[in-house]
């Protein structure tokens, strides 16, 4: 070590006094909140991915066994006999598939409208659109269930998925947002090289949203993937069953068997979280879109 | 698409060009927000409107409609056991939860806000509880606060107190329900740490010049230009809290002694178990009610504490 660096040592180690030392304790306390807050945050995932493959032995055993000893599987073969859960998640990948597909479709035009088209009455339509997001979804469930009952659609997977080919308030604004933000000299461009309107929006101004469509799209699986309350009131056959509510069934039925229900617990979370995962900026940008705006 | 154009030329030679061509964009325009037209039409308004339609009949569905004017309102205030309690139960579930749901949230983002290492990941891991929701999570929280079993058991013995028993116990089942949503504030959090980062940091740093401490350069400066986001937080927060259904359901029923009872479990109890559809739909009624009017009530205050850095254009 030469003089000089040995100087700046020298120098630099004189404020540590007791600013510093102040400052890295802080730092550590800050450090400890935020590890402590991530661990509450994260731990039922852990217990129930841990409870899944406990054997029954170590199921109600305090203090618990973190990590089970052997794995016990069978916990995962258990729900599948007990009840159709091969279908049961067949049925909501279904359901959720034509439900995205509509709403990123239907929403997507829709938008574009909202967005790049001027019409009488756009934006007072717009406005009443934004009210409707407000709108408690119980005041519209009964007299839908009326309304499907009469078209008979109950017992289908029509009520679930029909009303997403029609758009959604929430998806559109967020879409509509995102749409504003390209230039709108593209359109005029377009229009006069004499492209028509769908071609417009078809060729240019669909594949430039591509982020927001990405957006729309993870927002929309996982919602459809996690609804209860509609499956439940259109559902009630169960070989239509959706995963949620199969989940409920099985802990109506075999109250007591908590590894299997652990085990298609985590069997339920792992697509929702391998979307959140491969696409978490979008998810993220997705919430500031609509949140910033607002 | 090509007919409409036929079907337009001659209004376009008659009123010349430009017309037209304002006219066919008014057409497509109208024609692409068809789709959500329908919807709103036919499952928006047309749902409200049949609801409210609805409240004022004795109704099953299947075999009698009778018109009974406001005796179901007058019912339901006036004799009904369980609206009082509903009412209460998702009363104390909004003003508990948003509040503390809005503070949490904050704090959360102003620590995961700091300069920390792995903070991409840390953000992941208190946003995660938000994506998923859903009966799972419902089953997960039954037996992480089983007071035999659960963590909540190794917890307070750990602190040598026992365990509150939970959903086990009128007193603590809907203060355990509030702690799951709690658990999925991450939604909140996520926007507060966008608002955040839109904080100017020149003007942090001009308040620390000037000699302002951290928590005066909070209160004074990161607080008010975190109002607008605050402002949507909590009247999403609002609505949000007060259809609570899916963990009423599935971990409680609503009991123990309807001691989680909320709105939303006794419309769907009073429609869809005892078929009282017209009833039911005057309860959906009160709660969208109260729901606009403490939306509202918090959007009218936001003039006097919401700071908008743009200035408000009046």
């Amino acid at each position: 070590m030469n003089a000089v660096s040995q100087l700046r040592i020298a120098t630099s180690s004189r404020p540590l006094s007791r600013e510093r030392i102040s400052r890295a304790a802080l730092r550590t306390i800050l450090y400890l909140i935020v590890l402590v807050g991530a661990l509450i945050f994260t731990f039922p995932f852990f217990w129930m991915a841990s409870a899944s493959v406990k054997p029954d032995a170590q199921i109600l055993l305090v203090p618990p066994v973190w990590i089970p000893s052997p794995f016990q599987w069978t916990n995962y073969v258990r729900p599948f006999q007990n009840l159709p859960f091969g279908l049961f998640f067949l049925n909501t990948t279904v359901i959720t598939i034509l439900g995205m597909t509509g709403v990123v479709a239907s929403s997507s035009i829709v938008s574009f409208s909202f967005s790049r088209m001027r019409w009488p009455g756009r934006d007072a339509f717009f406005v009443a659109m934004l009210a409707t997001i407000m709108l408690p979804y119980p005041v519209i469930m009964i007299p839908s269930y009326v309304l499907f009952t009469k078209l008979g659609w109950i017992n289908s997977f029509l009520p679930l998925i029909v009303p997403e080919w029609l758009g959604s308030p929430f998806i559109i604004f967020l879409m509509r947002q995102y749409m504003l933000t390209i230039p709108l000299e593209m359109d005029d461009a377009a229009r006069i090289d004499g492209c028509s309107w769908f071609e417009l929006f078809w060729r240019i101004i669909l594949p430039l949203s591509a982020p927001a469509l990405g957006v729309a799209a993870i927002y929309s699986f996982t919602f459809h993937w996690n609804d209860f309350l509609q499956p439940l009131l259109y559902l009630n056959r169960t070989e239509l069953f959706t995963v949620q509510l199969g989940l409920a069934m099985l802990q109506n039925r075999y109250t007591t068997d908590f590894g299997a229900m652990m085990a298609v617990s985590t069997l339920s979370l792992i697509p929702v979280l391998i979307v959140f995962f491969t696409a978490q900026r979008h998810f993220i940008q997705g919430l500031v879109i609509s949140g910033v705006k607002g | 698409m090509a007919l409409k154009q036929n079907l337009l030329a001659p209004m376009a030679a008659r009123r010349g060009r430009r017309l037209s061509q304002r006219q066919t964009e008014a057409l497509f325009g109208i024609l692409f927000v068809t789709p959500y037209a329908i919807h709103f039409l036919v499952l928006q308004l047309g749902t409200i409107l049949y609801s409210l339609f609805l409240s004022f009949f004795d109704s099953d569905m299947l075999t009698k409609m009778v018109f009974i004017g406001f005796d179901n309102y007058r019912y339901l205030l006036q004799d009904e056991p369980l609206f009082g309690q509903a009412l209460k139960v998702t009363a104390i579930y909004t003003f508990v939860s948003v509040p503390v749901a809005t503070i949490l949230s904050m704090m959360i983002a102003v620590l995961l806000n700091q300069n920390l290492r792995y903070q991409g990941i840390l953000r992941t891991l208190y946003y995660l509880p938000a994506v998923v929701s859903g009966v799972a999570v419902a089953l997960v929280w039954i037996w992480v606060l089983n007071p035999d079993y659960g963590l909540s058991a190794v917890v307070f013995s750990a602190l040598r107190v026992s365990s509150p028993r939970w959903f086990w116990s009128e007193g603590w089942a809907l203060p355990g329900l509030i702690m799951i949503s709690l658990w999925g504030t991450g939604t909140n959090m996520l926007l507060y740490l966008a608002g955040l980062q839109s904080v100017p940091s020149q003007l942090q740093e001009a308040a620390r010049i000037d000699g302002a401490g951290a928590v005066r350069v909070f209160w004074s400066i990161t607080v008010p230009m975190l109002t607008p986001t605050i402002l949507f937080n909590v009247i999403l927060n609002i609505i949000g809290s007060f259809q609570v259904f899916t963990s009423a359901y599935v971990i409680t029923q609503g009991g123990p002694n309807n001691a989680t009872l909320t709105m939303v479990l006794l419309i769907y109890q009073k429609a869809f178990q005892n078929f009282h559809f017209g009833y039911a739909s005057s309860i959906a009624w009160v709660l969208f009610i109260i729901t606009l009017f403490f939306s509202l009530l918090v959007f009218r205050s936001s003039d006097r504490w919401v700071y908008y850095e743009g200035g408000v254009r009046r």
